[in-house]
């Protein structure tokens, strides 16, 4: 029967893609729409041709498609051409003898060396390098062969499952390396070949205030400001201040000035004020710092959203299913081998727990789902409430306790500068004091490490109706966990720190997110180094277990989401954020890699890869990626920056850098009036804002309507198999009558025949 | 490019490129290891095209394939007898097709092949059966092997024959979403 034969013989597959290009040539731009398919889904009725059964001996026959089907592809483009030729089923030698004869255009490929385009081809057409757009390369880049052999390796250990977390590493320091680039080419290149006057004016002429009693100097990280950059001991790694805090990486260190070159007034010093520099900036290279920061922060995250939103929107689309799986068996048995496992130990394993899972859901399948009695549904119910009674009280404990030590320890630094003003000599001893501000980011990372593990105990005694849904709740009270404390530092920090009278604010808020980042890492090396190293030890010398343990692969992943949320909110503050973020993924990917080959087992539970990949790149987008930029946005929008130290000072907000160029551009030419007009309707006006949201939430809701209509419509499709099916079986059985009705009635003849 | 390679000619490779989803240097590398499992079966010089077949058991017993269950299976599927012995053109194609980049229904196509082990082109219970004791390594006991070769075929059956055509099948997969990450061997 034809559709039988799909995939099997030659002349079958010829002819279907012969078909196949011809529809893609009449239809090349738009997609059939369902309403011009018609009802009946029998192949000739639909438009499609029948592909009868061919013979393998008629060879002409075989030759003359094959000609068809060469002109065909001819006639296509050449990214549809080699797509076709490469999705063909047919084997190689038969697909080049179809590509001998076409003549192909001679396109001066790329050299595709290194770079390999993966699904980017279905976007990017891979012969035209005109077409590239920059989400393309970077989907490219994603791909390039790093750690190809590392990455192979822990697959065939391990499986889909941790290779996944490794995977999601190594798009994480992709992100950052973009970041970092952009960062460094626009802000800190410049600044480093620009660097600002050494000695900063006392701060005279702008008091701080009034909240604290005014003093001579004001700065809690270097005892006395005007000295210069202090010595550099080690301690300046861990806390980003000392040697650092005067340097290309904080805020403070940028200039509010239009850098020049071949200025008129005496080159080496940028004309104070960078708005009313504008005659020297128009004789030789300018460049203007305000301007240079704001764009390149704003542009860097809205390329970053976009990029987000794309990688999250394609692995979405490749694991999400409009209806619900009811083939569970069927794929458990064709699409649960992990093809990538090769060692022997893995695949034993693998193969027991294939068996497992196949067992308990053939119980599941089997047995008639007995009701609970009520007690026992009351008693599941008191003890899921006990669970997240606990789960959410030490979370919030922990929140509030972080809230109090951060007040605590702004109080101390307050009473600590305070007492250097007034007595005007030698400090406490600084290395202390520089200690001190590492209290609060390892108490964080103290909290991020032991309460997962309270977590764990807890959802031990529950019961669960399946092990996903265990694993979703697990993930939800770490991240509700890592969102409050988040939500709690950002309170405090553009909150409190922001209007606390603190000469530079924002070099002290980029040095406290280097910390806990710095911090965070630390703990992660601390609990590979526990958790896994030594656990391991311990269960095999003292309790003599070969159980090692398992890589906990949601929990590791919430980590580098939580890491990476810190890096995007510290972008603004300390533009070499990401440079560090990058070194720490480097060294985390190779720690990790080690520690898992040499200590752990591959996981018992199975672990949904595809799923769960889409579930971390939407928990990256959501609160970890719209979190950073809210904070970022509102920082920009509503908090006076410092005036004394960082390249907005002297302006009210950051945004108002921007409003400043629009109206000095509309003074410098006044054709582009219109532009000035343009920027304040638009972006200073919330309706705008509102109008845009709304226009958002329309295509939502008009896409989540065609995603339900085509449930709708495949439910229906599904019955009319089911009935033809019901049809061919009632045609198959009348045939069969029929023809022993024949055969019989010859037979009752001839014995008529004989009877008389 | 750095050193010119003499293994194949710049049209031997377009054609390779265009054909399957590597590159040029991937596909070099595919020779290598081709060349390493008979390095004096296999000639280093393919610009004549040379028609050289490599036995089945030595293509099962490359790492990549060593423990798989269904490795006689797979390369059978992509061989020109059927029977495993496999050119350079099915060895570069059998990896292709089990590459990350190749869409569903090519992959769909060949894991149909390479569960029909008796080569009916149906999915039937025997099959099945196959499947499951090569899967769980015998693990699972007679009877419960029976039911669930009933129950998976009852499950994805549309069409009520009791076994499994490629329509039948190819829905299957394509709800199940981790088929492509699975159905996957890196090379």
């Amino acid at each position: 029967m034809p559709s039988r034969t799909i995939g099997r013989n030659r002349g079958a597959i010829l002819s279907q893609y012969y078909n196949r290009t011809l529809q893609l040539r009449m239809r090349r731009q738009s997609r059939p729409s369902l309403r011009d398919l018609p009802h009946s889904s029998r192949p000739s009725l639909r438009g499609y041709r029948v592909e009868s059964d061919f013979s393998e001996t008629d060879s002409r026959a075989e030759s003359v498609r094959r000609q068809a089907l060469v002109s065909n592809l001819q006639k296509l483009s050449v990214s549809d051409r080699v797509r076709m030729l490469r999705t063909m089923p047919l084997s190689m030698a038969d697909k080049r003898q179809s590509s001998v004869s076409l003549v192909l255009p001679e396109d001066p490929l790329p050299s595709s060396g290194q770079i390999r385009v993966t699904s980017a081809q279905v976007l990017c057409h891979r012969r035209r390098p005109g077409s590239y757009c920059t989400a393309c390369v970077l989907v490219t880049a994603h791909s390039l062969q790093l750690w190809q052999v590392a990455l192979k390796r822990v697959g065939g250990r391990f499986g889909t499952g941790v290779l996944s977390y490794f995977l999601f590493l190594k798009t994480l320091l992709f992100f950052n390396l973009f970041l970092f680039l952009v960062t460094g080419l626009f802000l800190v290149l410049p600044q480093a070949v620009h660097p600002p006057p050494a000695v900063h004016p006392p701060p005279a002429v702008h008091p701080p205030p009034a909240v604290h009693p005014p003093q001579a100097v004001h700065a809690p990280q270097t005892p006395q400001l005007p000295q210069g950059p202090a010595s550099f001991s080690g301690l300046e790694l861990l806390t980003g201040g000392g040697y650092f805090s005067d340097s290309v990486m904080y805020y403070g260190y940028y200039s509010d000035t239009t850098l020049n070159r071949d200025c008129d007034n005496n080159g080496s010093l940028p004309s104070p004020g960078g708005w009313r520099g504008l005659d020297c900036a128009r004789q030789g290279l300018s460049y203007s710092m305000p301007l240079a920061y704001f764009f390149t922060i704003g542009t860097a995250f809205f390329i970053t959203c976009i990029i987000l939103v794309f990688s999250m929107s394609r692995s979405f689309g490749q694991s999400f299913r409009v209806e619900q799986s009811t083939s569970l068996l069927a794929m458990k048995a064709f699409c649960s081998w992990d093809f990538k496992v090769v060692k022997t130990s893995s695949v034993a394993l693998m193969s027991e727990n294939i068996g497992t899972q196949l067992r308990e859901l053939l119980a599941d399948v089997t047995r008639n789902h007995a009701n609970q009695t009520a007690g026992q549904r009351l008693w599941r119910l008191l003890v899921h409430g006990l669970a997240w009674t606990v789960c959410s009280g030490s979370t919030v404990a922990c929140a509030l306790a972080v809230h109090y030590l951060a007040q605590h320890m702004h109080a101390v630094r307050v009473l600590q500068a305070r007492g250097e003003g007034g007595a005007g000599g030698v400090a406490a001893d600084p290395l202390l004091s520089e200690a001190r501000l590492l209290a609060l980011p390892v108490g964080v990372s103290l909290i991020n490490l032991l309460l997962p593990g309270l977590f764990n105990a807890a959802g031990w005694m529950e019961e669960y109706d399946s092990p996903s849904v265990r694993n979703s709740v697990a993930i939800a009270r770490n991240l509700m966990l890592k969102v409050s404390l988040l939500s709690v530092l950002c309170f405090h920090w553009l909150g409190r720190e922001a209007t606390s009278g603190l000469q530079c604010w924002e070099s002290f808020v980029g040095q406290e997110l280097y910390r806990f980042l710095l911090m965070d890492f630390l703990f992660t090396l601390l609990d590979t180094l526990l958790g896994e190293f030594l656990w391991r030890l311990f269960s095999e010398k003292v309790l003599k277990k070969s159980r090692r343990p398992v890589f906990d692969i949601a929990r590791n992943v919430l980590e580098l989401i939580y890491g990476q949320t810190l890096a995007w909110l510290g972008v603004l503050f300390t533009p070499l954020l990401p440079g560090v973020q990058i070194i720490k993924l480097l060294l985390l990917f190779y720690i990790k890699m080690s520690s898992v080959m040499l200590n752990c087992q591959a996981p018992r539970k199975p672990y949904r890869a595809s799923k769960m990949t889409t579930v971390f790149i939407t928990l990256l987008c959501f609160p970890s990626f719209l979190g950073a930029s809210v904070c970022v946005t509102y920082t920009m929008w509503s908090i006076a920056p410092s005036r004394a130290c960082g390249p907005f000072r002297g302006l009210s907000t950051m945004m108002q850098a921007g409003r400043l160029w629009v109206e000095q551009l509309r003074d410098a030419n006044p054709h582009l009036t219109w532009l000035a007009t343009a920027h304040s309707y638009l972006v200073e006006n919330p309706l705008f804002l509102f109008v845009a949201a709304g226009v958002f939430l329309i295509i939502i809701y008009f896409n989540s309507q065609v995603v339900g209509g085509q449930r709708k419509v495949i439910a229906l499709l599904q019955e009319q198999i089911k009935n033809e099916g019901e049809d061919k079986k009632f045609l198959i059985r009348q045939l069969q009558n029929t023809h022993a009705k024949k055969r019989d009635a010859p037979a009752r003849r001839s014995q008529q025949d004989s009877a008389c | 490019m750095g050193n010119k390679q003499t293994i194949f000619t710049d049209e031997q490779l377009d054609a390779y490129q265009d054909c399957t989803f590597f590159t040029r240097k991937e596909i070099l590398r595919l020779h290598g290891r081709y060349h390493e499992l008979a390095p004096h079966l296999v000639p280093m010089d393919y610009t004549k095209e040379p028609d050289c077949k490599l036995p089945l058991a030595l293509i099962v017993a490359m790492p990549e394939l060593n423990e798989n269950p269904f490795r006689n299976r797979i390369v059978e599927s992509f061989s020109e007898d059927g029977l495993g012995n496999q050119s350079f053109n099915d060895f570069v194609d059998m990896f292709s097709v089990l590459s990350e980049m190749a869409p569903r229904e090519l992959k769909a196509i060949f894991a149909f092949k390479i569960y029909d082990f008796n080569v009916d082109n149906f999915l039937c219970k025997e099959d099945l059966e196959q499947t499951l004791n090569r899967l769980t390594k015998e693990e699972l006991t007679e009877e419960e092997v029976q039911l669930v070769c009933e129950k998976a075929i009852e499950e994805a059956d549309l069409d009520g024959d009791h076994k499994l055509s490629f329509a039948d099948f190819e829905n299957m997969i394509t709800r199940a979403p981790d088929f492509l990450s699975t159905f996957h061997i890196r090379i």
